[in-house]
């Protein structure tokens, strides 16, 4: 302990602040770095060699080497998995954006006969969760001889209803007198959804972007129930399948791991204040 | 879910108007406004009927016949449910489900809490620390469970090594019918801690400071504050965090699936695995359907009862 000064209340006050503040900076580092821990753990063990996984694992890795990733690259066509995943993650968001901002539009901008029947059967497909209709959906596209293709993993997440009630909820904000005054200067429907509604429901169609990227990205039920070939499949199912055929080689099914997390860590790092605002967004309707 | 009826002042007003004269304008108005909507509709409208509303008619009508998905459907009517609810199997992965859910939603909660509360402060590299407990969060969980499952690893995880090294005993975790749950909640708590933190800090940040500093400024310590003041204020975030994860709890696959595939010994077995084990492991399409309504039954039946009851304990600010 510091010796007491001549200013005792004030260094009080300083110190009492002072304390408390670096207390919670350790604390708070500290359990960070918990958390973070399986990730280094991850890439350490990736990068261990073959034989010296069995005798226990070592924190300094004596002979680091590549070879579990080579391994895990001969076994599986990792980079077309990858693109896989990226491109049905985007494919599926910006469907999910459009069907689900048009639909929004129509909900709270036009005034057809039946509106509220329709919402409301849209509001039902948002309450059945997936497990209901993965069955059925996976004999409809094995009937169409759809299944085991890139339109099968696609199709359930073209349009989504909860990306449709988010965007209501936003849309029903915008002041009507903006698309009022744009329909008095000429504007039709297409032109005031794009240019008056859609820029002024940015922060929800964020939201709405986040949670559809990320649930393609991780998605495994489907695509396990409608994928067998190495060439279609998405990073969790690809590295499931990984695991099947390599149980205890576990600097390959690591290496696999480091290979679906790093590119969405990479989007992570850049993106991170939009995707924890829109977690944070979702949660304050 | 309550559809309340829309705000009369967005109703269409064209009713009064439609006079004699104008009525072939209205009516042409009318077709207008149905092309419109239709065309903003069937973008969504399409694949919502072909991929989500047609699987759900014809998952109700596979649950009323016997199917192993190659021969010819039987007509069975309720029996699939009646044997269902009649089969042991049944209520142990619906108590396995629930184990999960009930030792998985505390330690979540609370874990979240205590983190929204600790990073709601200023300081200097916070937004790196949020960053770094909500990393989990965008990980997959397929990959979450790989490396829980290589982490408790018994005989040469991580885990046990350090447990052996401090002379306590090594369980054999996901190998162990006792400890193979909770195992599965660990890693599934590690995930989804930061995205709890993240709705209940959001939650705390929103608080009206005033009704906070007025009750320091009379003089109630921090528990009283935090007990009286912030929890209740929290509760809408906490309800919400409480809704999505019973959902999502009882709809718990993926993890289970990689980590134990509902073993050891159906330790594990919760009621997703079980229907997909139905349907494609044992050809038993029609019972899979059936136990999937029932488990969209349960969850609807608990999520209103939440939402009915939730005006005992939330408060909107």
């Amino acid at each position: 302990m510091p010796e007491l000064t001549a200013t005792r209340p004030e260094s009080r006050t300083g110190r009492r602040r002072a304390l408390p503040k670096l207390f919670w900076a350790l604390a708070l580092t500290l359990g960070a770095a918990v958390m973070l821990f399986p990730f280094l753990w991850t890439v350490i063990t990736s990068i261990t060699p073959d034989g010296t996984l069995a005798s226990g694992p070592t924190l300094l890795v004596e002979d680091p080497t590549l070879d579990a990733y080579r391994q895990l690259f001969d076994a599986m066509p990792m980079w077309r998995i990858v693109a896989n995943s990226f491109w049905i993650a985007i494919a599926s968001t910006l469907f999910q954006l459009i069907t689900g901002a048009m639909a929004a539009y129509a909900f709270t901008r036009i005034a057809f006969p039946g509106r509220q029947a329709v919402f409301a059967v849209y509001l039902a497909t948002l309450m059945v969760p997936l497990q209901v209709l993965v069955v059925p959906l996976f004999i409809q596209m094995t009937r169409a001889q759809l299944s085991d293709t890139y339109f099968a993993l696609l199709a359930p997440s073209i349009a989504s209803a909860f990306g449709i009630f988010l965007l209501k909820q936003s849309m029903e904000s915008v002041p009507r007198e903006l698309d009022e005054a744009a329909t008095l200067d000429g504007a039709h429907h297409l032109r005031i959804f794009a240019q008056v509604v859609l820029p002024l429901t940015r922060p929800a169609l964020a939201t709405v972007a986040v949670f559809a990227f990320m649930g393609s990205w991780n998605s495994y039920l489907w695509p396990l129930v409608v994928i067998r070939s190495p060439e279609l499949m998405t990073l969790p199912l690809g590295l499931a399948t990984l695991q099947g055929q390599f149980t205890t080689q576990w600097n390959v099914v690591m290496a696999g791991s480091v290979v679906s997390v790093l590119p969405i860590a990479i989007v992570y790092i850049f993106a991170q204040r939009y995707i924890i605002a829109g977690f944070a967004h979702s949660g304050l309707k | 879910m309550s559809t309340a009826p829309a705000p009369v002042a967005s109703r269409p007003r064209s009713d009064p108007r439609a006079a004699s004269p104008k009525r072939t304008n209205t009516r042409r108005r009318g077709w207008r406004t149905l092309g419109w909507a239709l065309l903003f509709l069937l973008p969504s409208a399409i694949p919502l009927t072909a991929f989500t509303l047609v699987p759900m008619i014809s998952s109700a009508w596979v649950s009323l016949h016997d199917w192993n998905l190659i021969s010819p459907m039987e007509w069975v009517g309720l029996e699939n449910y009646r044997e269902l609810l009649a089969d042991p199997r049944t209520w142990d992965v619906f108590a396995n489900t629930a184990t999960y859910i009930l030792g998985y939603l505390p330690l979540v909660y609370i874990g979240g809490l205590g983190l929204a509360l600790a990073l709601n402060r200023a300081m200097a590299g916070i937004a790196f620390l949020r960053g770094a407990y909500f990393l989990p969060v965008v990980t997959s969980w397929v990959v979450v469970a790989l490396v829980w499952q290589w982490l408790l690893s018994p005989s040469n995880g991580l885990v046990n090594t350090v447990l052996g090294a401090i002379g306590l005993p090594e369980p054999g975790w996901w190998t162990d019918p006792t400890w193979a749950m909770p195992s599965i909640i660990l890693a599934s708590v590690w995930k989804d801690l930061g995205f709890v933190m993240v709705i209940l800090l959001a939650g705390l940040q929103a608080l009206p400071q005033e009704v906070l500093e007025a009750a320091r400024v009379d003089g109630a310590g921090a528990w009283r504050r935090f007990w009286h003041i912030t929890l209740p204020l929290l509760s809408p975030s906490t309800f919400f965090v409480v809704v999505i994860s019973l959902i999502n709890g009882f709809q718990v696959f993926d993890q289970v699936n990689v980590m134990t595939d509902g073993g050891p010994a159906g330790a594990t077995q919760v009621v997703v695995g079980q229907i997909y084990d139905l349907t494609f492991r044992y050809g038993r399409a029609g019972d899979a359907s059936a136990l999937s309504w029932l488990l969209f039954a349960l969850v609807l039946v608990i999520t209103a009862i939440q939402i009915r009851g939730q005006r005992r304990w939330v408060t909107y600010a």
